[in-house]
């Protein structure tokens, strides 16, 4: 081990590894150079006897268990899709956000974790909720601003959150939710629970303040903590090249002293198997973990984004790789399903969906006056409503 | 248990009640709701082995463990957003930010999650972001901010800021009891104020959040004021008195929500309001009583209602700069002595 550092000094040159190399005792102004990480790492897919791309299979998941993953991501794509169909009708009040591409990540990590366990999604996480049991209908509620949504239309899509089935919903502040999610596993020790939390992040969430202090005091008090950063090229339309000067997002990891992996994010068995052994890391008393799962958004920021600043050809090299497709040839050519049994799982999805679309289009909008209320307890201080002019009853 | 003692612990569990100096009130709060509530925990920079720049947090950590008293890294959005997780996971933090000055970088976590939690998806967030404030102790731009302001626009924080002992460890047990996220105040000058030395009771008591207190009842004119400036209204009280002039003193207590109702009875009792708060004038927490008293008691007032305030600027380090920056119990002698000729 020893000497496999020296080498590694050495190997990277700078006045320490000279001077290992040397044999001399004195090695100058600088004890030591860090190198950063020199070249992003490829993503290498596993391909099946036809020669096509699939995913790994150094898994333990169950055939069972691959179908429910498989019924999870199809659910995922098909409520998006269901949300374009709905927002273009102009039921939904305001945007949608796409992960169309990148569902294998939220959908894997996801389903590596035990129920007790928290997420908190960014927007393209809607896999991730819905692995957490949260209902389509509880979605497209939302996103119509209806009554019958979990935040009867105060906040937007996905905007809200659920304790009891361990889903801590975000805000648009990107990096905000890694220091909540930090308290929620401090709390979690200090009950004496054995709780793991992920959070989300992107390439561009990464770039803020509260990132790096929400990962830092994780990581200093040893919680368990997974953050998985989708490094899916864009944020809004600001390439990761100009979001960080690393070459992986994973290499952060080492500025926090925990460690970094990365994943194939269009693999979603690779997703839930990296994530599977953070959380036991973690939750054994490992500490915090950085995950970066490479993969691509391939719908703009939200419907309205003409994706104008894409180069040539990205989309359809990208479209190649769709990781829904991938799943199901190896599903296929793994013989854990025919192609009947994966028909019948969607047709089942698009009846949910479309029984949970027709609910949360029959809720009633939101009586006016209810946005005075809950602002505080309203057993403590009375709702904030409408002041009346001068304030006064005549 | 004895309270008779007058001397004061340090790093050894307080007493209950007894005679003490605001700063003792605080920890005296601290330790018996730490005691009370297992759920109850103090997080921040400092606060543990140091007890807090201030020692507010003084001999916490030997008597409730690095589990309940966590030092954090120079982190003031890591310590808000722990925080707020914390509490969703039902747990009663106390954080504290070492100068309040600190909490712009705490801003966002404190405006967009904690103050709008409960609002969106009822998860109420019971949360206390106290620290030290207030200026008048020659510590410069950055030590000696009075953020009120800063967070009176925005719906769903609570904001306390008490002038005795007996109000501050009355709130800050009221504050870790209240179900919403309250910020509370501490004006450092009070902390070891020979004045604000009394004798507390050994029961268990709270201030309600929300209520202001007749510091000095009067008949001729109103100071609505708070914090530290509560001494400077009650000094000139006095002297007003002695030239015939019968002051009410209100102090708030409860920046937010405010007290409504003390600040129109008061208005309507003796018709001639000052406002004195030792924040910038601008767009301070003077404007906004002024706005609500002349909208809902116009008719009768008998003079306009004035404010008296820091002027528009960061405060100044050197004594003379920050002097002429901070209201004096001159400009209230002054205010108020033009209200009277009204």
């Amino acid at each position: 081990m020893k000497n496999e550092t020296q080498t590694r000094v050495a190997a990277r040159g700078g006045a320490q590894g000279k001077a290992a190399r040397d044999g001399k005792s004195d090695a100058g102004a600088v004890l030591a150079e860090v190198a950063p990480v020199a070249e992003e790492v490829v993503v290498r897919e596993p391909v099946n006897e036809k020669g096509e791309t699939v995913c790994t299979s150094d898994t333990t998941l169950t055939a069972e268990q691959l179908l429910e993953l498989y019924r999870h991501l199809m659910l995922t794509r098909l409520v998006e899709e269901k949300l374009v169909n709905l927002y273009r009708q102009t039921k939904v009040v305001g945007g949608v956000f796409r992960s169309l591409g990148q569902e294998a990540t939220a959908v894997g990590s996801a389903y590596a974790l035990r129920p007790g366990d928290f997420i908190t999604p960014l927007i393209r996480d809607l896999g991730a909720v819905l692995v957490k049991g949260i209902r389509p209908r509880e979605i497209f509620a939302q996103y119509m601003a209806k009554a019958w949504g979990p935040s009867e239309g105060r906040d937007l899509n996905i905007h809200f959150g659920d304790m009891a089935r361990g889903f801590v919903g975000p805000i648009s502040h990107l990096g905000d939710m890694v220091p909540v999610m930090t308290g929620v596993v401090l709390a979690a020790r200090l009950q004496q629970k054995d709780a793991v939390a992920v959070a989300y992040i992107g390439d561009g969430g990464m770039s803020t303040g509260a990132f790096h202090e929400g990962l830092n005091f994780a990581a200093v008090q040893r919680l368990p903590l997974v953050v998985i950063a989708e490094a899916n090229h864009y944020a809004y339309s600001t390439p990761t090249s100009k979001q960080t000067a690393v070459k992986n997002l994973a290499d952060k990891a080492a500025g926090y002293g925990i460690p970094g992996y990365i994943v194939d994010g269009n693999d979603v068995v690779a997703c839930y198997e990296v994530t599977r052994r953070a959380a036991e890391f973690a939750r054994g008393g490992g500490g915090a973990v950085l995950i970066e799962a490479k993969t691509y958004r391939r719908k703009g920021h939200a419907e309205h984004d003409d994706q104008r600043y894409l180069p040539e050809g990205e989309l359809e090299f990208w479209e190649k790789k769709d990781p829904v497709d991938r799943f199901q040839r190896h599903l296929l050519s793994q013989g854990v399903a025919t192609q009947e049994k994966l028909d019948e799982i969607v047709s089942n999805v698009k009846r949910e969906i479309d029984e949970d679309a027709a609910w949360a289009e029959s809720s009633p909008m939101p009586e006016a006056e209810k946005a005075a209320f809950n602002v505080f307890d309203n057993s403590v201080v009375p709702p904030a409503f409408r002041p009346k002019v001068f304030g006064r009853d005549e | 248990m004895s309270t008779a003692t007058k001397k004061e612990h340090k790093s050894n569990r307080p007493a209950r009640g007894g005679v003490v100096t605001f700063v003792e009130a605080i920890r005296q709060g601290l330790w018996e709701e730490l005691e009370r509530d297992p759920t109850v925990f103090v997080i921040g920079e400092d606060v543990g082995a140091y007890g807090g720049a201030f020692k507010v947090t003084d001999g916490l950590l030997d008597e409730f463990g690095e589990g309940r008293v966590i030092d954090t890294p120079i982190s003031e959005a890591a310590i808000v957003g722990a925080a707020c997780g914390a509490a969703l996971m039902g747990m009663r933090p106390v954080a504290e930010f070492q100068f309040i000055d600190f909490i712009s970088a705490g801003f966002d976590m404190l405006t967009n999650y904690a103050a709008k939690c409960r609002y969106r998806w009822g998860a109420g967030l019971p949360t206390v972001f106290r620290g030290p404030c207030g200026a008048g102790v020659h510590s410069g731009p950055f030590h000696s901010l009075n953020a009120e302001a800063f967070f009176q626009n925005t719906a769903g924080l609570k904001m306390v800021e008490p002038s005795t002992a007996y109000d501050a460890k009355g709130l800050i047990k009221a504050a870790i009891r209240d179900p919403d996220p309250v910020i509370y105040f501490e004006h450092k000058k009070l902390y070891r104020l020979p004045r604000l030395r009394e004798e507390l009771p050994e029961d268990d008591y709270t201030v309600p959040i929300g209520k202001a207190r007749t510091a000095r009842e009067g008949r001729d004119l109103s100071i609505i004021t708070f914090g530290a400036q509560v001494l400077n209204a009650l000094d000139a009280a006095d002297e007003l008195e002695r030239e015939g002039l019968d002051v009410e003193v209100i102090d708030l207590r409860t920046l937010a929500p405010m007290d409504k109702e003390a600040i129109l009875a008061t208005a309507k009792k003796t018709s001639k309001v000052m406002i004195l708060h030792e924040a910038s004038r601008t767009g301070g927490l003077g404007g906004e009583i002024a706005a609500t008293i002349t909208e809902e008691a116009f008719e009768w007032l008998d003079a306009p209602v004035v404010r008296v305030a820091a002027t528009d600027t960061p405060v100044p380090y050197s004594p003379p700069l920050e002097e002429y920056h901070l209201p004096q119990v001159k400009d209230v002698l002054a205010a108020a002595r033009r209200l009277a000729a009204y």
